[in-house]
Parts: C-alpha cells; structure tokens; sequence
C-alpha cells in the first residue's frame, strides 16, 4: 500500500476520491446529506457519486439534522454503511440525541450485539463572517464520549486514508474538515489507501517544545517553527489527526525529548482537547518537563461576525510563535505581516461567502 | 414446552394473558429490590403488542421505547434473558448494560428499546431504509407512544420515510398520558393524532387497542399494504395503562387521571374483552384459561429462577463493548 502510485489533489477531491473508493467496494455502501447532489456538491467533495451510484445510494435528504442521523443509525444496524455530510458542524448540533444516546451507545447498551458504522462528515466553519453559528470547532464534545471516534485531518493525503479507515471502522466515526483547508494539495495514493485512525504524525522533528496541533491549526504551527527556527528554536509538532482515540503515546515520547509543551486547539480553551493534553502532560511527565505546560486556544467566547472582532481570534503562526519564545524565555515577538492578505479568509482561493 | 395453540383466536388470547402474567410477576417480585431498574409496565395494553406481534413475521424488524416488556415479548423475545436482564445479570438480553428499557432480541427481530422518549423513532425509519438499499422485503415496525409524537424527530422522520416510500409500521399506543401530563395539556385540543400523522402523508388510521382481535386484523392489513410498498403506514390504538407511568404500584391515588376514565378503562380490560368475545369459540373455556395459568405460572416460575441464579457481570468489565 506504501508503494502505491500517487497523484496530487485537493483535499476536495482525496474525499470524493476516498468516497468513490469506498462506494466501489461496499455495494450496498450510502452517501447522503443536504446539498450531496445539488449544482455545489458539497464543496465539490461528492462531484459525480449521484451519477455514478444513483439516487438509491447518493441523495439529498430533507433537513433534518437529527432524523438523519438516526437514520444513518438504523441503516447500519441493517448492514447499510453510510457516509452523511452536514456543510457546518454546528447544524449538526440538533443531532445530539442520536449521536450521543443511540451511535456512541448501541454496540455498548446491548452488551455487544450490534455495532454502528457510520461516518459523520462535519464542516468546520471560520472566518469571513461565519459568526457565532457557523464557525464552532466544538470536537472536544464528541471527544469526550466514549463510543465515538473523531478524526480530524490535515492534508489531503490524512483526508482519503482516514475517510476510507473511517467508512469501514464498525464504530460510528466523527470526521471533521476544516473549511480552510479544503484547496490544500498534497500527493494522495491512488487506490483503497487507508491510515490508522489513532495515529498521530511527527510533522517536524525537533528538540526544543512540543507542539501538539489540530487540523488547520497545523499549518499554522508549521508556519510558527519555521519563523522561530529563524532564531535557532527546533519544534517539534504533532499533528494528532485523530482526538478521539488520541495518540498519548505520541505525545509522551515527543514531550520526554524536548521538555516543553504548548497544546494548541481550534476550539474553546475551557476542557478542550488541549486541555486534556496538558493534563495528561501534567500528570505523567510531570518530571520531564522544564516548564508549565501551555494551551492556545481560541478565547473563551464566541466568534464574532464583524472582520474587526475575528482578529487575532484564532491561534495563528504568529501568537504561536511568540507563545514558544516566551515559553522558552526569548524576547522574540512576532506579529502580523501588514502585507498579508485580510485574516479572515485562508488565502486568495477563498472569496467567500461560505 | 406446553403445545401452544393453533387456532390463531386462541393463541392471542393466551399471548396476551402470558404478557400479563408476566408484568404481574414482575409486579409482585419488584419491591424485592433485585431488579434494580425502572420498569414500565403495559399492563392495560397488552392487546395491542400482542395483535402487532402476531401480524408481524419474525424477520420483520421492531424497535421500540421505554414501556418494551409487551413488545418484546409479543414479538417472541426470549423470557428467561428478559428477566435476567431486569436483574441485572449477564444471561440478560443485553447482558446487563440496558435493564428493562434498553431490550433486545435478534433472533426474533427485536432491534431494540431506548429510554429516550422518540429516540428509535429514526433508528426504525434506518432500519427500513437499510432493508430498500439491500432490497429486503421485511416491514419495520416502530412502536411509539402518545407523548412521543410531540418530539421533533418523529415529524423528521415521518416525513423522511413518506418521501423514499420506506416499508415503515408506525403502532402508536395512545395512553391519554406521558408520564402524568394528559395529553389535553400537551396537543391542542380536538387534534388527532391519526390526522396528524397523515397529514405527514402516512396512511393512517385510529382503532380501539382493546380489542386484540381487531387490532391483529388492523394490523394484519397494514403490514401486508406496507409489504405491498405502498408506503409508510401509521396506526393509532387507544389504550390506557392501569399502573403507575414506572414502577409496580397503582398510583391513582395521587388523583391525576379521572376515577371515572380508570374504572371505564379497567373494565374494558383486553383480557375480559377477548374472554367475553371467545365465549363460543370452539377450544376456549374458562378451564383452559385456567390451563393457561397454570402453564404459564411454571414458565414464570423457572425464567425467575433462571434470573435469579445468574451470574452477576464481571465488575471489571463495566467498560467492555464500548467500540466494536
Ligand atoms: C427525551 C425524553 N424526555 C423525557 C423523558 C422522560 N419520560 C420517560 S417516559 C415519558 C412519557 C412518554 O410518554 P408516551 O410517549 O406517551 O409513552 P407512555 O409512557 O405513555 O407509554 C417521559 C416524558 C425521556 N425519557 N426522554
Ligand atoms: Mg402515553
């Protein structure tokens, strides 16, 4: 599978890719959600499944958050695996009672007679006004359920070998994409390509902290150790990919190397996944470390919509950077390109308005 | 094993006294403190559990709520991993994770029952959903109740299964109350629920769910209209539950319900109904009702024991079965 050929896409496509894939191998395998076969394809990430599958397996369905995931539920129950897409998490929100009572509970309630695999596909809303209920990055919920998988990928590449680990896990699977990271390409093998759900990656190697990141809060971190490396500071980064399980292993070996560690997470600071990062840090490796631990967070409120009360919102490589120099007691400070683009969009691809 | 009848009039009624029989015992053996969970018991509706259980086939998957036991039992659910299940025990129909509201049979197509009021509600619309995909003839039935119909998912998932025409049975046990709110306070008045549900565009209907006779020919036709695929039908049965919404006692003496509406109800019991109407069917006496009794207090009499002796899960596995 390692030798497997290679083309660069998308994250876009690594997920209609992935999807095609999968639908190829499970004929009974269905894919649904609003907006799956309307004229936008969800971003373009279900681009020609409704013509290649049909209406029996690829649909747009009404809107109805909750129906449709215990829908999904009872499908599964009936040997019918299902991918179904929501285009903000924060619809997903009126899901609740089937994810948490009947997905995460179902294998566990009836001592193991019965397992539910689905795939839930939650866009991660941000900036250019998304505002309070389109921009929530709310997976420290879903992580902090057992029962419940959650995967939160980076690069294209991550995206197919996720979703497709994903799509045939017997457990029903969170898989969450950063809106932002949507045009980001990477080479993607070719193929029934799958990553271990559970694995975190070594980004880049280094001695001095450890930085643990999230989905697109990793290209950020990339951005912050190249900026720092400037000054002789080596990060280390961890994409953790999955937040649910998540890979303390990973954590524990990088963290006993360099001694520090800034837990960085896209969403709210209070028991967030960074949190529990630190925590864990806290208490196993308490030795280890030459200096408290740090999260970075988004602050502890909502997102505004107004493009003045969305900066400086979200980590970014420049407060991530000066977070580790300060943490390592260097004046180094780093703000703000004044040539950048506007902060609110992930580059020039991005024109809005959703 | 006791021969059980053939003819189907009798078996309804048998099935239904069994039901009863067995609540009653539960009844009886609750304040014991052994089964350690809440119970919901049917006893007042048996007949419409027991006239559905008869139309269904086997294969034909059920889900239901938290008042289950007549459910699952109408639909051939085992006795002896029921109880074991109240108790608490491993040998229990989900090994002790669910207690009475979360039972399971899946040799007889129970899918399961859940504690959340309307949660099976789309997991049944799923069910039927996966059986079109996989082109299965089987009819889901998604057991509600009245106070169930008032959570939004159940119009989601009403709606859903009218648009892709699933092969869906919707029984509503129409008890006049969720827990002590009569459903005065909770639907405007001179609504039906049967009217509500068509206009979802479910081909509905309201019956008395005293009569099982009438409830299994009712029944009988709307699963073979739904096995037909002419889409998602819906069937109301009025009923009413003589015991407390959970647990084992009477509790009319809290005066939430009429004196008179609980008098009219208890003397249309479907048991004496079914009694009155076999009067000169051929096989049916009072003396083989009391067979019945008799053959049915054994059964009990050993599932309880059953129960009782199992073992206990393991403690440490209190955090088995959380991933498949
Ligand atoms: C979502 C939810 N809300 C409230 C409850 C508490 N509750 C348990 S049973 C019940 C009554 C439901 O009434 P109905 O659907 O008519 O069923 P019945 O008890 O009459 O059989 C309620 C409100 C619950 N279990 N779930
Ligand atoms: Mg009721």
């Amino acid at each position: 599978m390692l030798d497997a050929p290679t083309s660069p896409l998308a994250f876009v496509d690594a997920i209609r890719d992935g999807l095609d894939v999968a639908m190829q191998i499970d004929p009974h395998m269905i894919c649904y959600g609003l907006g799956v076969d309307d004229p936008k394809r969800i971003f373009g990430t279900t681009t020609g499944l409704a013509e290649k599958y049909g209406n029996g397996r690829v649909f747009d369905v009404p809107t109805s958050e909750a129906a449709m995931t215990g829908i999904a539920v009872g499908a599964a129950l009936r040997g019918v695996r299902s991918v179904t897409v929501h285009q903000r998490l924060d619809f997903f929100l009126l899901a609740m009672d089937q994810l948490i009572n009947s997905a995460a509970k179902w294998h566990f309630m009836f001592g193991g007679q019965r397992s539910v695999p689905i795939v839930i596909r939650l866009i991660l809303g941000r900036g250019w006004g998304q505002g309070p209920t389109h921009s929530q990055s709310l997976h420290s919920w879903f992580a902090h359920v057992p029962g419940l998988k959650v995967v939160m990928p980076t690069n294209a590449a991550d995206a197919k070998g996720l979703l497709l680990s994903s799509i045939f896990d017997p457990n029903p699977v969170l898989f969450l994409e950063h809106r932002w990271l949507h045009q980001a390409v990477s080479e993607v093998p070719q193929g029934d390509y799958r990553l271990p759900i559970g694995q975190a990656r070594v980004v880049a190697p280094g001695t001095d902290i450890t930085i643990t990141a999230m989905s697109y809060l990793v290209p950020e971190a990339i951005r912050a150790a190249e900026m720092l490396a400037k000054h002789g500071v080596s990060c280390e980064i961890i994409d953790l990919r999955t937040i649910r399980p998540l890979d303390l292993p990973a954590v524990s070996a990088s963290v006993q190397k360099t001694g520090r560690l800034l837990a960085l997470d896209s969403g709210l600071p209070i028991c967030s996944v960074a949190s529990e990062i630190v925590a864990f840090a806290s208490e196993r490796h308490f030795q280890s470390l030459r200096t408290a631990p740090r999260r970075l967070t988004m602050p502890d409120h909502p997102e505004a919509t107004s493009f003045a009360l969305t900066r400086d919102l979200h980590p970014s490589g420049e407060s991530i950077a000066s977070t580790v120099s300060d943490m390592l007691a260097l004046p180094h400070r780093f703000a703000r390109d004044p040539k950048a683009g506007p902060h609110d969009v992930p580059g020039a691809w991005f024109k809005g308005p959703f | 094993m006791n021969a059980l009848p053939n003819d189907p009039s009798l078996k309804l009624v048998r099935d239904m006294l069994r039901v009863r029989m067995i609540e009653e015992a539960i009844a009886r053996e609750y304040p014991k403190g052994e089964m350690r969970c809440p119970v919901h018991l049917s006893i007042g509706q048996e007949a419409v559990a027991v006239g559905v259980g008869a139309a269904l086939e086997r294969t034909d998957p059920a889900v239901s709520t938290h008042r289950s036991h007549a459910h699952y039992l109408a639909k051939g659910g085992d006795l002896k991993r029921f109880y074991a299940e109240l108790f608490g025990k491993e040998a229990g129909c989900a090994k002790g994770r669910g207690g009475s509201m979360h039972l399971i049979d899946l040799d007889v197509g129970f899918e399961g029952s859940t504690a959340i009021v309307g949660n099976t509600i789309p997991v049944g619309v799923g069910l039927a959903l996966g059986t079109q995909v996989r082109g299965e003839n089987a009819v889901t039935c998604i057991f509600v109740g009245d106070g169930a119909l008032e959570e939004g998912v159940f119009f989601e998932s009403a709606n859903f299964a009218v648009v892709r025409k699933l092969p869906v049975l919707f029984i509503c046990e129409n008890n006049n109350y969720s827990v002590y709110s009569p459903i005065r306070v909770r639907q405007p008045t001179g609504r039906k629920i049967h009217e509500f549900a068509s206009s979802i565009g479910l081909h509905s209907q309201s019956h008395d769910g005293n009569d099982v006779f009438s409830v299994a020919e009712t029944v009988k036709a709307a699963v073979d209209d739904v096995r037909a695929g002419k889409g998602p039908a819906f069937l109301e049965f009025a009923t009413y539950r003589w015991l407390e919404h959970c647990g084992p006692y009477y509790d009319d003496n809290l005066g939430y319900r009429p004196e008179k509406d609980v008098a009219e109800w208890k003397a249309r019991d479907p048991i004496r109904v079914a009694e009155a109407k076999m009067q000169n069917h051929p096989g049916f006496s009072s003396d083989v009702m009391e067979r019945w009794r008799g053959e049915i207090a054994t059964e009990i009499d050993a599932a309880l024991v059953f129960a009782r002796d199992a073992a206990w899960p393991d403690t440490a596995t209190g955090g088995d079965y959380v991933y498949a």
